[in-house]
């Protein structure tokens, strides 16, 4: 089974919550579910969709077609219409001639009769693509009851008054055709978008400070620390982007670790503290949720536009970290690892994530934070008269104190500075040491960077080469791509700068596949490494990469063309 | 006990020889051995710019961070570690002009924290341009004709928005200003201190001009007294009313609520989180037939 199940209507109508309830629903069931939202940058009106993809095995891709589309108002419906497969069912209030393909639901009225007053709408609807489905009523009635139990019995029994009216409707419309029960399934699966796992990873990693301000896709990193105060993690909502990364360095200079989070237009105005930490060796650690730009671009909706940002932001030459996760687990692992790379080689690192991993929940049958939390990095202080705190070394890498740690002070200086930290314009000595202990530190740090991963490219005739979000897209296309015959491999980084060190197999064809219209990842991979990427499959939409969109375009623009 | 020896640097000063910048570091140091603090235990945090270098010519811990930035860094710092004296130093430009939104929103945060402005009227370093304090119609190396707009009233915006501690001190009288820093720094919150600094090099008048329109806030003004106080911080041409303008009593400083549940000790000494509440958050995320 591989259901796609889209819920659409108007912001503020209501399709977050249905889609939450019938997603559950399928997870109560024994049944993973991967669901993606897409929405405008608006508080009410317009057209936005939960979709919901239910199948046996985790997907945890996204679907562009729907199998089964609930419109809320006609304008969904009409907007809407095209993804629907010919043969797939819509569920809407609009009366139509259709009826093999349509259920009629007036949830409206349905609503009012059965639940006393429109807002029962949603719980209509919920209860109309439940039977259409195949979703047994007791377990939306077990979810329904959970998820407004805090709100009084009388909720709840409206809630189902209002779902079974909408569950009953629809079956008697499906007549013959009712769907089969779906039989319950013995699994449970942990339900979660990436970000959802940050502040957990973040708090494992002994985070206690955050300071961001607020933008999408980002925004529930610092809310999550706001909310969950058992999780220590101080977090302050900021005036501005300058401010929430000059004061996570400040309280990093501290001793603390510390955070932010933004999108592209925040970590531009970051750019100038990501110099700052790169000068004065101050770990932080950067969360930045991409979303299509120039500008303030299409702040909903998602892409992979920064990656050449996150690498080369930042004026004057310092070494950095850049990791990109694809799913929940990774965002664990990656952002407990950015801390310790971060604070290990006194740089910045930073998460890239969009808004894909920000909105998207993955079903997993397991979520492991690590065990072994990577120890702090704070020197031991010493009995020597002075602390001197860029100390030469073999590595690049000095003894890091906090303020006044052990009794000794500390100096840090955005000038060019000495040893010491002081202010130094000597060019002779001063200056080309500071250079080289700054590049030392690359060296070294390329050499702990995790090599991509290899899937299926031993006999591989065409490579497909992605980071980040877009892994399991890829992972499904390269799965349609071998059924129908074709020799398709592909490569993953999770890992982007320093870039590690790897190459492709031989005489395979190289593309890139990028949510982003320059290919990005194929310029560095160029640039830096010296592969011949043929091109890329570039998405620019705002829309997450899919598989089918993958498969048309690696069938249309790819194979057709001689490499 | 601390001595002014102990804040001793052997960084070269970059000053301009007779600058007011070193009445200003004297002052500070007495403040700080006056207040028997040692030099681990407080940090310097400043931006760019002449003043900005002040850290530099005494021994303590110092964040010499980006132009502009000190007040986020300082507040970072003192949240992190509120052990610390912390204590931004910086110039007109860098924390009026440059940084003049950190600094607000400062004032309704209250951290516990005091930022000294080395308030010269002028960008030094950059070699005589008009700052936020130039007087209207002053010429300068850049406002040929004069400057156009009128100067920040950064005092009265202080006041305004509930600034605990609001004085102007003068670089030309150490044993006021020292006074006036000791009082800051002992204060609970956010003190503000503007420090009227003639700029020698590019400033229209000589210190002794200055000298002569200080003059000592009267005796019987009462420093809770908002209206009074916000009389003495708005700009009367050419006079200089020299003190603490204003002083509320403690009121709950940044971060108090998290730190009534963390103690008050540096952040980086606390234990790692109890894996069991991460296990706890982890564990609703699954759902349960």
């Amino acid at each position: 089974m591989d259901r796609s199940i889209f819920v659409t209507g108007a912001a503020g109508e209501g399709i977050q919550t249905i889609g939450d309830v019938v997603a559950r629903s399928f997870l109560a069931h024994g049944y993973p579910v991967f669901a993606s939202q897409e929405f405008e940058s608006r508080i009410r009106g317009g057209n936005s969709s939960v979709r919901i993809r239910v199948s046996e095995t985790p997907r945890n891709a996204p679907r562009e077609d729907a199998d089964v589309l609930l419109a809320l108002n006609p304008a969904a419906s009409a907007h809407y219409a095209n993804a629907l497969h010919p043969d797939g069912l819509m569920i809407s209030a609009d009366t139509t001639e259709d009826e093999g393909n349509h259920l009629e639901i007036p949830f409206v009225s349905l609503a009012t009769t059965h639940g006393g007053q429109e807002i029962y709408a949603n719980a209509v609807a919920a209860g109309a693509l439940c039977a259409a489905v195949g979703l047994p009523f007791t377990v939306l009635e077990g979810v329904l009851s959970s998820t407004f139990a805090k709100r009084g019995e009388e909720i709840v029994r409206t809630n189902l008054a209002a779902a079974r009216a909408g569950f009953h409707l629809a079956t008697d419309q499906l007549g013959g055709e009712r769907v089969e029960d779906l039989p319950k399934r013995d699994k449970t699966y942990a339900f979660t978008s990436a970000h959802g796992m940050i502040p957990l990873a973040a708090a494992a990693a002994g985070c206690r400070f955050i300071s961001a301000y607020p933008m999408s896709p980002s925004t529930g990193i610092i809310t999550s620390f706001a909310r969950d105060t058992d999780l220590g993690v101080f977090a302050e909502q900021v005036e501005d982007e300058i401010s929430a990364i000059n004061m996570a360095i400040g309280a990093s200079a501290a001793g603390v670790r510390a955070m932010t989070a933004t999108s592209g237009g925040g970590f531009a105005l970051m750019v100038e503290g990501l110099s700052l930490a790169g000068m004065i060796e101050t770990p932080i650690v950067i969360v930045l949720a991409q979303r299509p730009g120039p500008a303030t671009g299409l702040p909903t909706r998602t892409a992979q536009e920064d990656l050449l940002f996150a690498i080369r932001a930042g004026h004057g030459e310092f070494p950095r970290v850049v990791l990109a996760p694809s799913d929940p687990q990774e965002a664990i692992d990656l952002t407990v690892r950015a801390f310790d790379l971060a604070d290990r080689y006194q740089v910045p690192a930073i998460v890239l994530t969009d808004q894909h991993l920000a909105d998207s929940h993955f079903s997993v049958e397991s979520l492991d934070l690590p065990s072994e939390i990577p120890a702090d990095h704070l020197a031991e202080p010493t009995h020597a008269k002075t602390y001197v705190r860029y100390a030469p070394s073999d590595d690049g890498i000095s003894p890091r104190l906090a303020f006044g740690q052990g009794g000794h002070t500390v100096c840090l200086d955005s000038d060019e500075h000495t040893p010491e930290g002081h202010i130094s314009e000597d060019l002779r000595t001063v200056r080309p040491a500071a250079t080289a202990k700054r590049f030392q530190k690359t060296r070294h740090l390329r050499e702990e960077i995790r090599p991509p991963q290899d899937d299926r490219t031993d006999d591989a005739e065409l490579i497909l080469i992605g980071w980040g979000s877009t892994r399991n897209a890829i992972a499904e296309a390269v799965d349609r791509l071998r059924s129908a015959g074709r020799k398709v491999g592909s490569i993953h980084f999770a890992e982007l700068w320093p870039l590690p060190e790897a190459a492709p197999r031989e005489n395979a064809r190289t593309w890139t596949v990028e949510g982003n219209a320059t290919g990005q990842l194929a310029q560095l991979l160029r640039g830096e490494l010296g592969w011949s990427i043929e091109g890329t499959i570039g998405r620019s939409d705002g829309l997450p990469i899919d598989a089918r969109f993958l498969v048309r375009h690696v069938t249309q623009q790819v194979m057709e063309r001689t490499p | 006990m601390t001595t002014i020896e102990d804040y001793a640097s052997p960084v070269e000063n970059q000053w301009c020889p007779g600058c007011p910048n070193f009445g200003i570091l004297t002052a500070l140091k007495r403040a700080l051995v006056g207040l028997d603090l040692a030099p681990h235990e407080v940090c310097l945090v400043s931006g760019i710019g002449q003043a900005a270098k002040l850290p530099h010519y005494l021994k303590a811990n110092v964040f010499n961070g980006l132009h502009g930035r000190a007040i986020p860094a300082a507040i970072g710092i003192h949240v992190a570690n509120p052990a610390l004296k912390t204590i931004v130093t910086s110039g007109d430009g860098d924390l009026y002009g440059e940084g003049g939104n950190h600094l607000l929103h400062a004032f309704r945060r209250n951290p516990d924290i005091t930022v000294i402005v080395h308030d010269n009227r002028i960008y030094a370093l950059t070699k005589g341009q008009g700052s936020p304090t130039t007087p209207r119609g002053e010429k300068t190396r850049l406002q040929f004709d004069g400057v156009e707009i009128d100067p920040a009233q950064m005092l009265a915006t202080a006041i305004v928005h509930g600034c605990t501690f609001v004085a102007r001190g003068f670089a030309g009288d150490i044993d006021g200003l020292s006074e006036i820093l000791t009082r800051a720094i002992a204060h609970r919150g956010l003190s503000l201190v503007d420090v009227i600094q003639p700029c020698i090099t590019w400033g229209r008048h000589p210190v002794d001009w200055y000298r002569e329109r200080v003059v000592s806030i009267p005796e019987d003004h009462d420093p809770i007294d908002r209206d009074q106080a916000l009389a003495l911080a708005v700009d009367v041409e050419d006079v200089f009313p020299v003190g603490v303008l204003y002083e509320l009593p403690a009121r709950p400083t940044f971060a108090a609520s998290f730190r009534e549940r963390v103690g008050d000790g540096p952040l980086y000494e606390l234990p790692r989180i109890d894996h069991a509440i991460l296990e706890e958050h982890l564990a609703r995320f699954t759902v349960r037939p």
